[in-house]
């Protein structure tokens, strides 16, 4: 269970983004969030992956709590959220070629002599062909690099992704192969998701239901 | 394709001036057992001919090794104060960024205080602390350098630790650590790496300012400041050469410095390699 509870947040203690949100993410289940620009809901997002302290409010994660963010939280906790951001281009170090992109979290986590039969697996999962694979993220076009970034963020198998305007910048094809290329690795791991957007057509026909956000806060909404 | 061809000359030509003085200044002295300050009264202001290939000064020495001798010390100085101020810029540059809060502040406001100083007087201030020397000169360009490097080093810091991709390692499970060490230690290194490079023909130059004020290394000493200083005399005497090749050997060999720097930053940026097809 991935449960917010009246969480503040914000980048001003004075001048919260929004206040008092609540969502509730049950495992195997996808959610989307919808609503405008600039609501808050990328920051909704972050809080959710742990990368951004909340003002106020409570955030269970899997019946723990969580108290600490970025470095400081648990690294199970940490590892067990996948996130995706909308820009790949700033997602990206780009000194590290994309072989290295999808299976730096193994590095990063002491789990290195599983790198080579990881990344034969999330490539083709994520439809990134051998050649791509040596490339630096500025050889590549944003779609090739959104892939490899999917491919990062389900690396450590986490039990949630968090999928922030994925799409947002890519064209239709290749929003249907992330999408699908997500929804393969949910049936394959049961994993739960919360996809951030504001295209209503696609976040409807890819998530159980969506969440309207609406005056600053989330409102449920039908399927 | 001239894209290339202008980066490929550039190349060049640094690198062959660099390597001329490098073995010039590496190997003459040790070969050419001649003492650069034997003083000759017979053979002063000789211009210059095949056996005095720079001419000779005021008072007799062959200025062909006086000016070796002096690039000597010249970029000895350079390449140590080059060094000891990009390491201390480093240091606190990342220090700062990394950790913000009161640490930056307090830092940064260090670097303005220095900063307020003009450069030349902050120098003459360190020198006149010790007796003559090349370590005090070292020292003075090492405490009037490394602020650039500090504050180089600091943005890049900042715009680095709030993009995206070091959220992605966070998330990724990295330590502190790691991200430091694998993220953000290769961004800033090259940008360092590159301020110390251009820092050497500064610091070059600030040793000769101070030579020429007479504060810099003691006078009978070669350097290129201390040449161009005990010169003048002879300039105003309608002795040209004593001053044209001091002078040419520290405008020249800093050209090829910042031009091989020009290089290495050009090919720092993985965009711009594409672009050269190197």
């Amino acid at each position: 269970m991935l449960e917010l509870d009246g969480v503040t947040a914000g980048y001003d203690r004075r001048a919260p983004v929004f206040r008092g949100a609540s969502l509730t993410v049950a495992p195997g289940e996808s959610v989307g969030l919808l609503g405008p620009s600039g609501c808050g809901k990328s920051t909704l997002a972050r809080v959710a992956a742990l990368l951004h302290r909340p003002d106020a409010g409570r955030f269970v994660l899997d019946g723990t709590e969580v108290r600490a963010w970025r470095h400081r939280a648990p690294r199970e906790l940490r590892t067990a959220v996948g996130v995706v951001f909308q820009q790949p281009r700033m997602a990206a170090d780009p000194r590290l070629t994309l072989a290295d992109l999808l299976v730096e979290p193994l590095r990063a986590t002491g789990r290195r002599a599983e790198a080579p039969a990881r990344l034969a697996e999330l490539a083709p999962a994520v439809g990134l062909t051998p050649d791509l694979l040596g490339r630096r993220p500025h050889e590549v076009s944003d779609g090739q690099l959104q892939r490899a970034c999917l491919g990062r963020a389900l690396a450590l198998r986490p039990r949630w992704l968090i999928c922030d305007e994925m799409t947002a910048m890519l064209d239709a094809s290749t929003t249907a192969a992330l999408v699908a290329a997500v929804e393969a690795y949910r049936a394959d791991t049961g994993a739960g998701l919360l996809a951030v957007g504001h295209d209503r057509v696609l976040l409807s026909r890819w998530c159980d239901r969506t969440v309207e956000w609406k005056n600053c806060l989330p409102a449920e909404e039908g399927p | 394709m001239a894209d290339r061809r202008t980066h490929r000359l550039r190349l060049w030509t640094s690198a062959l001036v660099v390597g001329v003085v490098l073995l010039a200044v590496l190997l003459v002295p040790p070969l050419v057992q001649l003492d650069e300050q034997a003083v000759d009264l017979s053979r002063k202001l000789l211009p210059p001919s095949w056996e005095h290939p720079f001419g000779t000064d005021d008072l007799g020495r062959d200025l062909l090794l006086r000016c070796v001798y002096g690039l000597r010390i010249s970029l000895l100085v350079g390449l140590v104060a080059a060094l000891v101020a990009t390491v201390v810029g480093t240091a606190v540059g990342a220090a700062a960024g990394a950790l913000g809060g009161w640490t930056d502040r307090t830092l940064m406001r260090l670097v303005d205080a220095f900063s307020s100083v003009p450069h030349l007087l902050l120098g003459i201030f360190v020198v006149a602390l010790f007796r003559p020397g090349v370590w005090p000169v070292i020292a003075s360009v090492a405490v009037t350098h490394w602020l650039s490097t500090a504050r180089i080093v600091r943005s890049e810091v900042l715009s680095l630790r709030t993009r995206p991709f070091v959220d992605a390692a966070v998330s990724g499970g990295a330590t502190r650590w790691r991200v430091a060490v694998r993220h953000l230690l290769p961004a800033v290194l090259p940008q360092a790496g590159l301020a110390a490079v251009l820092m050497v023909p500064h610091a070059m130059w600030h040793e000769s300012a101070l030579s020429f004020l007479g504060l810099g290394l003691p006078s009978h000493q070669a350097s290129l400041g201390n040449l161009v200083q005990n010169a003048r005399s002879s300039l105003l005497a309608g002795y040209g050469w004593p001053t044209l090749f001091p002078g040419l050997l520290l405008i020249v060999p800093t050209l090829a410095i910042a031009g091989l720097a020009g290089v290495w930053r050009d090919r720092l940026n993985p965009r711009r390699r594409s672009e050269l097809m190197l």
